[in-house]
Order: structure tokens, then C-alpha cells, then sequence
């Protein structure tokens, strides 16, 4: 069901990992210890330094700037591939489907409730939102939140332009 | 009780509207509950006052019929977890509140059942049934029996273990608890305990039909209907779907899903259970209405129950014995080739079953069934019952998953597309004694609420795109209809005003599994969303927007 892990920079510290994602993360990441590229640093072992939701800055403030491990994450096809199947594996997509929704929002409207920087959503995955989005920081670790993030960040991309009609049944009443 | 009565009729034997004046129906008063989100519950009359809950956050309103344009008497906020949303499979719905002694009792979205002053709106008591993170969510319309309110969970997309539980009406007390699955001391199976068919006889069966341990995460919620015989002190219930919906992941009957038992309502201890679904492999629910009849059979009176089932069939079912006296299709059914009367099982058709990485295409019905929850009437005038129903087709690809608690436990990535003729919904009139359709209205879109028979010879039922229509009860002529502010996936109902009049009430609110993409605004682009159905309901979003409004119908003063 699963394929090696394609990013080099997937850093799993196992002692901190909840059983369940233990065995997700042996299952994908077996093959990983082959990978032969180096990884570039600064490691993916944290999250943003500092990120808003809001896009109101009283007195002239300005934004965080966006983080550098995120910049690498972004856009980067070996993330987004292992993403995408972490996002399958921790049933993100039970409830995202193929990113129309349906649980939970759809991911690739391009409207983004709580911010549709990559480190916004690293921090929705992470954290968790008041509506019903769950904490995943408990559960796991940078890389792989940085990889469900830029799978989610690719898939207004990646969506087609229009809606896909789905014919009805050929057979015959 | 939003059922109208213990035996689930949904008939009025008010007949001031008929056929003849309907035409001049027109609106008495409307009231916006303020929650755009899909509207399934039933509003309730007593003593002169509407009670209506809202989907989360489920807020109760009490509206004072006897006072011009029945203001707010009181309402009521729980307040429910905010994170109670991203566990409910289906949108946010509520099915209603019921009735009893003075007490309205409803249930939350995060497992809480409460009980209402019914003059005051002052909280009585507040049991916590269940848990969020574990994927527990309660949606049903409760059901007060001999002093005891009967509430099940929701959550068999999410591994939940379902159960049925009744608390004391008084104090909100847990008086006993029947899980679906598990040992039979769990499921309140005991000597008692006589099932129609061998196959539903056996000890433990809710642990040996399952590979290790998977019971726990089995399913068998109970979102549905409940039916009471007073006479043989018997309830009637189904159970749900089992989890996952990759059925490779369950080898065995899984039982109790997809399962009606009869129970009693003092102890809980079933009587007999009826598995329509063993090893449920198309998400085909037992969660629909039971409607109590006493009808002639091959010339004997028999007490009967009728239920369309999810799986498309309509089982007469002998009330006391659990016996089967006719499973007939009511629509385009392929998935199972008949009810085999021996042994109680579907002979299911090879060719729909469903594979690990294969698209087994054009299963029908569909994942929500023939029919879904929305439910249908019965009119002692006519001998028929009006069912309200769905037209559809799906793919299905089996997919592994993993059960982490509190996220979705389904493995199964679905297409839904209208079913043979293009017409998404169907209203069907069903001679039970017969077995066959005497008419039926196409619909464009699926069906997705209630029904109502009246003794004005008219019955009711809204669409998805909003119009709330009067048909002949004889013929299915359209009789009346009235667009109302958003799609209608609720239950109409009829009362006598304090003036003695007939009023028709219906809340207006699109939304429900069929009604998310509205509702929780999706994203068409994906026809796998909303477990399926995004695809199939792309052009809702064009027809209708999210609404939350009560409107109420009378004829005109003269």
C-alpha cells in the first residue's frame, strides 16, 4: 500500500511518536535509510517561528516573514508526494477527500479559513481549528506536518477548472 | 413526537386542507431559526406551542401559537463543543425534539441528551452520553417510552461502536444501554432472545462474526427510527452500517450492523434481531423507519412493520416474530438479486461486490440507499405508503485504512451518479398488501425529506431546491407548491391551531449528507467529496443557498 519515502528531509524522532503513527511511519519509511541525498539544512524539525492568521496589523505592523524551512517545502515534489500519502494514511482524507471536502472544507477552492501560507496551514495542522479540524502536533512530527502542508498548499493548483460532471448510469430503467 | 405517533404513521387525520381548497394554502408565518445549516428536524406541537431545534448548535425554540405571528416564547442555547463539527459525518443535522409530561427532550451534537421545562425553557437535566474523540456524535430524534427517553449515537464513519441507550425521564439517569456489536451481555442479548432465522441465533455472535477485536470499532450507530407496539411492549430499531466501509477488512456477518431488533423498553433485552445487511459490503444502513400496520396476509390479519431499506427492498416484517412476509424492490436495486425468505440474507449479486484498488462501477443503489433517513408516511385511508426516495448509482474502489480514533474509519472511495432514467429522485406510492408501486413522481434531485399523509386525501413532501409540494394522496397529482428560501431535507407536519384551524409546517434549510456541498460549501472539481456525492450534486449550488427557515401554511380566513 505504500511506497519509500521520497523527501530526505522526513527527520523522525521514533521516541516521540504515538504507537499508531509509529507503524504508519515504519510502513512508509522503510526504505527511507536508502535515500542517499544530504540533507539541507536547517533540519525540518520544527514548525514556523511565528505565524498569523489574521490579515489585520494594527498600527502598521507587518506579517511575519515567511519561514525558510516552509520556502523549502513549498512547491517542492517529493514534500507533495509523501504528503499526499500521509494524507490518506492519517485519514485527512475522510474528511478532505480529494481536497473538495466534505466533513471538512474543501482544500482546493482556494479560499482558506485560517490562511493559505504554507505556514498558516502547517499551523492549522498542527494546532488544530476551533470548527472541528483536529490537533495533529501531538500525533506528528515537523516533517511530516510540513509535508501534509505543502500537499495542501498544491491542490488549489492542481484542481481542474471546471466541475467534473459525472455522467449518470448507462444502464437502462 | 416527530413520528406523529408510536406506530411512525406520519398521518394527520386533520382534513380540513384537501384536495379541493389546498390550491388557496398560503403562509401563516415564517421564523428564521438563524443556523444555515441543513434543517432535517421535525417541528413538534403542544399545548399551543411549536418546538423547533435547530442543526448545531442546536438551539431549541419555543414559539407561542396562540399569540399573532407566534413570537419566541422562549429558546434555549447548550452551546455544544465547537470541535463537535469535525466529527459529524453528514453536516450538522438535528432530527427533533420529543414531547412528554410537560418536557422537551432533544439531543446535541456532542452527545448530550437534555431535558426542557416545556413552559419555561429551563434546563431539567443534562446527561453526556458519548465522546467526540472517539468519533461519537448524536443527530437522532429522541423517542420517550414508559418514562424513559430513548437516544442512539452517530458515527459509523468514524469506527464508532454504536449503542441505544434509555434514560430516565425524571432524572436523565442511564436505565440501560444495548451496544451493536460486542458480547451479548453488551448487545442485552439473553435467554429471552428468539430470532426468526438460524442465523441470527448464537451466542456472542457480536464477537465471532468479527476478525479479532474489530467489533470495537465496529459501527451499528443507531441515528435512526424508532417504533414502539404498546401492545406487545416491543421497540422497533435498526442498526447502521459497519466499519470500515472496506468490507475486506471485516470478513464475517458483522453483526449487529445493519440490524433490527426488537427490544423491550423496560430492560432493553432484545427479543429478536433481523440482520438485513450481513457483511454489509455498500454502506447500506438499517437506520430507517419502521412504520406498524396490522394488515391482511394471504388472508390472515397479521401485526406487521414496514421498512424500505437502505439496500432498496421493502421488508414487510412480522412484528412479533421477525419473520420476513415480503421484501419486494421499490426502485432500480442491482446490488442484490432478492431477499431469500428462507434465511432472512440478501442473495447478492457477485458482480457488485466490492474489491481492494478495483472500480466496481455502477452499484445500485448507491452508499445512502434507495432511501436515506428521511422518512416516509402511511395513510390508513388509502392502505399506501408514500416513500420519499433516491434514484442513484455509484463506483466504489475498496481502499486501506487505519482506525485512529476520533478521524474517519471508512476505506472506500465512492462515485455517486443519478441512476437509470437520469432522474436523481423518485416519490413512490406503495401498496404493501400488494407489493407493488400504484404511482410515482420523478424527481430532478434526490429526495431528501419527509413525507406526510393527510386525512384531506393530500401528502407532503419538499426538494432540494426548495419547493414544498401537496400531492393527491390517490394519484400523485400535483396539487399545490410553494418555493420556499432554500432546499427542504426536513419532515413536514400538520396541527390544530389554538383558532381550530389546520396549519402545515415545515422547516426550509438545505443541507444533510445529500445537501453538503450547499451547506458546508464544497468543491464540486472533487466528485469523490462528501463521501461521494459532491459529484452527482454539482448543481445544487446553482439551485439553492443555505437557509434555516420555518414557514407554516394555512388556508385563508374567511
Amino acid at each position: 500500500m505504500s511506497s519509500p519515502c521520497r523527501n530526505p528531509e522526513r527527520r523522525v524522532d521514533t521516541l516521540r511518536l504515538p504507537a499508531i503513527v509509529l507503524v504508519t511511519w515504519l510502513a512508509i519509511g522503510a526504505n527511507e535509510a536508502s535515500a542517499q541525498h544530504a540533507p539541507p539544512a536547517p533540519d525540518a524539525d520544527r514548525g514556523p517561528n511565528a505565524v498569523s492568521v489574521s490579515g489585520l496589523f494594527p498600527g502598521g505592523s507587518a506579517p511575519p516573514p515567511p519561514d525558510p524551512i516552509g520556502q523549502r517545502f513549498e512547491g517542492n515534489k517529493e514534500a507533495i508526494a509523501d504528503g499526499k500519502e500521509l494524507f490518506g494514511q492519517m485519514n485527512c482524507s475522510g474528511c478532505h477527500f480529494n481536497g473538495g471536502g466534505g466533513m471538512g472544507p474543501a482544500l482546493m477552492s482556494g479560499h482558506w479559513r485560517y490562511g493559505g501560507q504554507i505556514d498558516q496551514i502547517y499551523s492549522s495542522i498542527a494546532q488544530g481549528r476551533p470548527n472541528g479540524m483536529p490537533s495533529w502536533q501531538g500525533s506528528l512530527v515537523p516533517s511530516m506536518i510540513w509535508e501534509l502542508a505543502a500537499y495542501v498548499k498544491s491542490l488549489p493548483e492542481t484542481a481542474p477548472a471546471s466541475p467534473t460532471v459525472v455522467p449518470g448510469t448507462d444502464i437502462k430503467p | 413526537m416527530p413520528s406523529k405517533n408510536y406506530a411512525a404513521t406520519r398521518y394527520s387525520a386533520m382534513d380540513e386542507i384537501n384536495g379541493a381548497n389546498v390550491k388557496n394554502l398560503q403562509v401563516a408565518f415564517t421564523f428564521s431559526t438563524g443556523v444555515n445549516h441543513g434543517q432535517e428536524a421535525a417541528p413538534i406541537v403542544v399545548n399551543n406551542t411549536m418546538y423547533i431545534v435547530t442543526p448545531y448548535p442546536n438551539i431549541v425554540f419555543a414559539l407561542d401559537l396562540a399569540k399573532p405571528g407566534a413570537p419566541m416564547k422562549w429558546s434555549y442555547q447548550p452551546r455544544p463543543a465547537t470541535a463537535s463539527q469535525g466529527v459529524a459525518c453528514c453536516d450538522v443535522v438535528n432530527r427533533g425534539a420529543a414531547y412528554s409530561d410537560g418536557k422537551v427532550f432533544f439531543n446535541t451534537l456532542d452527545d448530550n441528551t437534555i431535558a426542557l421545562d416545556a413552559e419555561t425553557g429551563k434546563e431539567l437535566w443534562k446527561t453526556k452520553l458519548g465522546d467526540i474523540n472517539t468519533g461519537e456524535t448524536i443527530t437522532m430524534a429522541p423517542l420517550v417510552v414508559k418514562g424513559k427517553v430513548l437516544v442512539g449515537d452517530s458515527g459509523g464513519e468514524l469506527g464508532v461502536r454504536g449503542w441505544l441507550t434509555a434514560l430516565d425521564v425524571n432524572t436523565g439517569k442511564i436505565v440501560w444501554r444495548a451496544y451493536a456489536t460486542g458480547p451479548d451481555k453488551d448487545v442485552l442479548i439473553g435467554p429471552g432472545f428468539h430470532s426468526f432465522y438460524p442465523s441470527d441465533n448464537g451466542t456472542d455472535l457480536g464477537v465471532k462474526t468479527w476478525p479479532t477485536d474489530a467489533w470495537k470499532t465496529g459501527g451499528g450507530t443507531m441515528w435512526g427510527w424508532i417504533a414502539y407496539d404498546p401492545d406487545l411492549n416491543l421497540i422497533y430499531s435498526g442498526t447502521a452500517n459497519p466499519g470500515p466501509w472496506n468490507q475486506e477488512q471485516r470478513p464475517g456477518d458483522n453483526k449487529w450492523t445493519t440490524t433490527l431488533f426488537a427490544r423491550d423498553p423496560d430492560t432493553g433485552a432484545a427479543k429478536w434481531a433481523l440482520q438485513y445487511n450481513p457483511h454489509d459490503e455498500h454502506d447500506y444502513d438499517g437506520i430507517n423507519e419502521q412504520i406498524l400496520v396490522d394488515m391482511t396476509v394471504d388472508g390472515k390479519p397479521r401485526k406487521v412493520l414496514l421498512h424500505p431499506d437502505r439496500n432498496g427492498h421493502l421488508y414487510v416484517v412480522d412484528r412479533e416474530s421477525g419473520e420476513i412476509v415480503s421484501a419486494k424492490p421499490y426502485g432500480y436495486v442491482n446490488s442484490i438479486l432478492q431477499i431469500d425468505l428462507k434465511t432472512g440474507r440478501p442473495v447478492m449479486n457477485p458482480d457488485k461486490l466490492t474489491k481492494l484498488g478495483t472500480v466496481v462501477r455502477d452499484i445500485c443503489p448507491t452508499a445512502s440507499g434507495l432511501k436515506d433517513w428521511n422518512p416516509s408516511a402511511f395513510s390508513p385511508v388509502t392502505g399506501l405508503m408514500y416513500i420519499p426516495h433516491e434514484n442513484l448509482c455509484m463506483d466504489w474502489k475498496n481502499v486501506q485504512v487505519s482506525y485512529i480514533a476520533g478521524t474517519p474509519f471508512v476505506g472506500a472511495e465512492v462515485v455517486t451518479k443519478a441512476g437509470p432514467g437520469g432522474n436523481r429522485g423518485q416519490f413512490t406510492a406503495w401498496d404493501p398488501v400488494e407489493g407493488k408501486a400504484v404511482w410515482t413522481i420523478k424527481e430532478d434531485l434526490p429526495l431528501w425529506s419527509g413525507a406526510m399523509a393527510t386525512a384531506g386525501g393530500l401528502v407532503f413532501y419538499g426538494t432540494m431546491d426548495g419547493w414544498f409540494k401537496a400531492v393527491d394522496a390517490k394519484t400523485g397529482e400535483l396539487k399545490w407548491q410553494f418555493k420556499t428560501g432554500s432546499g427542504i431535507i426536513g419532515q413536514p407536519v400538520a396541527y390544530r391551531g389554538p383558532d381550530g384551524h389546520e396549519y402545515v409546517a415545515i422547516l426550509s434549510g438545505v443541507g444533510g449528507w445529500a445537501g453538503a456541498i450547499v451547506s458546508g460549501d464544497l468543491d464540486p472539481r472533487d466528485p469523490t467529496g462528501a463521501l461521494g456525492f459532491n459529484g452527482v450534486m454539482a448543481d445544487l449550488k446553482a439551485k439553492t443557498a443555505p437557509g434555516g427557515t420555518l414557514y407554516v401554511f394555512s388556508l385563508p380566513k374567511s
